[in-house]
């Protein structure tokens, strides 16, 4: 055992980065299932993302176009899961798990010829001044701008949601969809608009493991980080500071589990490899206080 | 960390075949293979899938061939398994440790149907065993990985604490500890076979914490793609050579070559001579390749690891020779005595050096 292999500062650093992905992910089905939405094809509309943005970096050499083209590309994904729930009346969980698997397979058709090829790189910013400031320098202000831009959607959402008009008929819209309604607002484009920033949001989470995470193409690389998503949003209740907290948990004990078995810490793999679940699963169930939007996976149509 | 989109892909691509292969009768000769990750990993299923494609390519329309990726390590393979024997497939290959009750199982209610579960070491009159000898392909990598560490650090991502993987540790670390006593290994078990997001993350911690070689026994690209990141960190391609990586961080690899197997087999039940075998063959028989080492390795370095391939492939040499102690200190060899396949098949202690435990 030898803990003195565990530098404190790059742990906490690698934190942010670990969390970034499912933090986008999430913070998009957050607003999603705000608007009275549940959709859970996060994980097809993140893996989406990936190879759309993966692409677009690659034929263009940015990697800003790159995360542009994701947000488009899981946009344009959710727009069909929008469709047909909210102008077909499909079941959302049921489509929202078909537009998983769609996405699994679809992405895996683009990324043909794109196996094993480098992404441009994304170098850390050193902010300057802030990045100098020992200890907590390292790990606050040297990292790639998308981790900024994930704090930014989050604070961004947290102030919408609380303050702007906007934000509360999205909640109303999502509390009680007759109602507002019956207010004259109009509920199906709400929702699809919401739908949208979810889709654009997961694209940016699964863009961030494909040119920045790993960074490369592979075949069902999301491996599950879009289900870590949905589930961390209904742990923090649906609220912003929450979800933020839940996904650096997760990425923290993940980071903190490998770095403890790999200074060999006496503590069994087994507990090591299942702490992130339940650390997260733990604190936020703990904090829990809020409810589900009232109308939360319900179909809406004017003539009911 | 069963990922419930992975299960849905399984049952809808099962249900697919299912109905797809009772509409063309039973003619051919219909091949079925049970994938642990995506085709396209770049790894361990990617060379499972090229042996499928040589099996397509050798008997051309005499064979059909069908398969289902990404499925998981539980009981929905057994249910992708039936619905393949449902389905009409002759011989099925199950390409996972983690398939071994499930194919048991399954071949118990199919006795017609031929399976063939690879690397696992439950037989039955139906179900045949295959492996390769990837041993032999760690002693080289650890042969080179020893000399080439700077720090004296080796970084291992461990996948599951099977016999498979743990044979592969043992032997890679008794080769870089024979070539640089300092050498030590720190080991992450990942407990994955596919999670590009983790292995890359596994990578990072590993090389944070001083590794300058990275060994890999997880099945994706992404720890290669973080040592070329960390810039002076080398690794070696698993399961599939990993060119694109070359020649830095990967000097070489070890290359899973199943196609020739894959051939004799689906041969034997055309003919009628398929029996319940158990293949472990290595670097000689071609099952296992050493992908070239690269100018990044120094001259004699090179030199002296191909002399070790070559004198595994003539038979001169087993990884496993003693004097090796177990991790504890008691003998496991003495001084000259080779392991015997059934040890190796069943290993589950780490030999003396090694620090940690291994999970249970």
């Amino acid at each position: 055992m030898d803990f003195s292999a565990i530098n404190p500062i790059l742990l906490l650093a690698s934190l942010m980065v670990a969390a970034t992905p499912i933090l986008l992910a999430a913070v998009g089905e957050l607003v999603v299932e705000r608007a009275g939405v549940l959709n859970l094809g996060v994980e097809g509309m993140m893996i989406t993302g990936a190879v759309c943005g993966f692409i677009v970096a690659v034929g263009t050499n940015s990697p800003w176009l790159g995360f542009i083209g994701a947000a488009v590309g899981g946009a344009l994904l959710s727009l069909l899961f929008g469709f047909l729930t909210q102008f077909l009346l499909s079941n959302q969980v049921a489509t929202g798990l078909a537009l998983t698997l769609f996405g699994l397979g679809l992405s895996a058709l683009m990324g043909q010829g794109y196996i094993g090829i480098k992404a441009p790189s994304f170098p850390d910013w050193n902010i300057p001044l802030l990045g100098d400031i020992p200890v907590i320098g390292p790990i606050v202000f040297q990292h790639d701008p998308m981790v900024y831009v994930g704090l930014l959607i989050v604070a961004g959402t947290w102030a919408f949601l609380k303050y702007a008009r906007a934000g509360l008929i999205l909640r109303a819209v999502g509390e009680n969809h007759e109602a507002a309604h019956a207010l004259g607002y109009h509920v199906v484009r709400v929702r699809m608009l919401a739908i949208m920033f979810g889709g654009a949001c997961a694209g940016l989470g699964g863009a961030y493991l494909s040119l920045v995470r790993v960074p490369q193409w592979t075949e069902g690389m999301t491996a599950g980080a879009g289900w870590i998503a949905l589930a961390i949003v209904v742990f923090a209740s649906w609220r912003p500071w929450r979800l933020l907290l839940g996904a650096y948990l997760f990425g923290g004990v993940t980071v903190l589990q490998l770095n403890l078995q790999a200074a060999g810490f006496a503590i069994p793999v087994e507990y090591l490899s299942m702490s992130p679940y339940l650390a997260t699963i733990a604190v936020l169930v703990i904090m829990r206080t809020g409810r589900a939007p009232g109308s939360l996976g319900q179909s809406f149509h004017a003539s009911r | 960390m069963m990922t419930m989109n992975r299960i849905l892909a399984g049952a809808a691509v099962a249900l697919g075949l299912a109905t797809g292969a009772f509409a063309d009768g039973h003619e051919k000769t219909k091949v079925g293979f049970v994938y642990v990750g995506p085709v396209g990993d770049g790894g361990w299923t990617y060379e499972h899938d090229q042996g499928r494609l040589a099996v397509e390519e050798h008997f051309g329309d005499a064979v059909e061939t069908v398969y289902v990726e990404s499925v998981p390590e539980g009981p929905d393979a057994e249910r992708v398994m039936t619905q393949m024997a449902l389905g009409g497939a002759d011989l099925i290959f199950t390409t996972s440790f983690g398939y071994m009750d499930q194919t048991i199982n399954v071949a118990g209610k199919f006795p017609d149907v031929k399976f063939e579960h690879a690397t696992g070491f439950k037989q039955a009159d139906n179900v045949s065993v295959y492996s390769a000898r990837f041993y032999e392909g760690r002693a080289v990598q650890g042969h080179i990985a020893g000399q080439m560490t700077e720090s004296n650090i080796i970084g291992y991502i461990a996948s599951f604490p099977i016999p498979e993987v743990i044979r592969g540790i043992n032997s890679a670390y008794l080769h870089a500890k024979e070539v640089n006593p300092d050498v030590e290994f720190k080991i992450v078990w990942a407990y994955t076979w596919f999670d590009p997001a983790k292995e890359a993350e596994a990578a990072t911690v590993l090389i944070e914490q001083g590794a300058d070689v990275i060994l890999q026994h997880t099945d994706s690209t992404a720890p290669q793609a973080a040592a070329q990141a960390a810039g002076n960190v080398v690794t070696f391609g698993q399961a599939s050579d990993m060119a694109e990586f070359a020649p830095f961080p990967r000097v070489s690899s070890i290359i899973d070559n199943w196609a020739p197997y894959y051939i004799a087999r689906t041969q034997a039940v055309i003919d009628g001579t398929w029996e319940s075998t158990s293949t472990w063959d290595g670097i000689a028989p071609g099952m296992v390749g050493i992908g070239e080492i690269t100018d990044a390795v120094p001259a004699e370095v090179k030199a002296s690891a191909e002399a070790m391939v070559e004198s595994m492939r003539s038979g001169e040499y087993h990884p496993f020779t003693g004097p090796i102690n177990k991790q504890d200190g008691s003998v496991w060899l003495s001084d000259g005595e080779v392991a015997d396949d059934g040890t190796l098949a069943g290993m589950n202690f780490y030999v003396e050096g090694l620090t940690g435990d291994i999970p249970q």
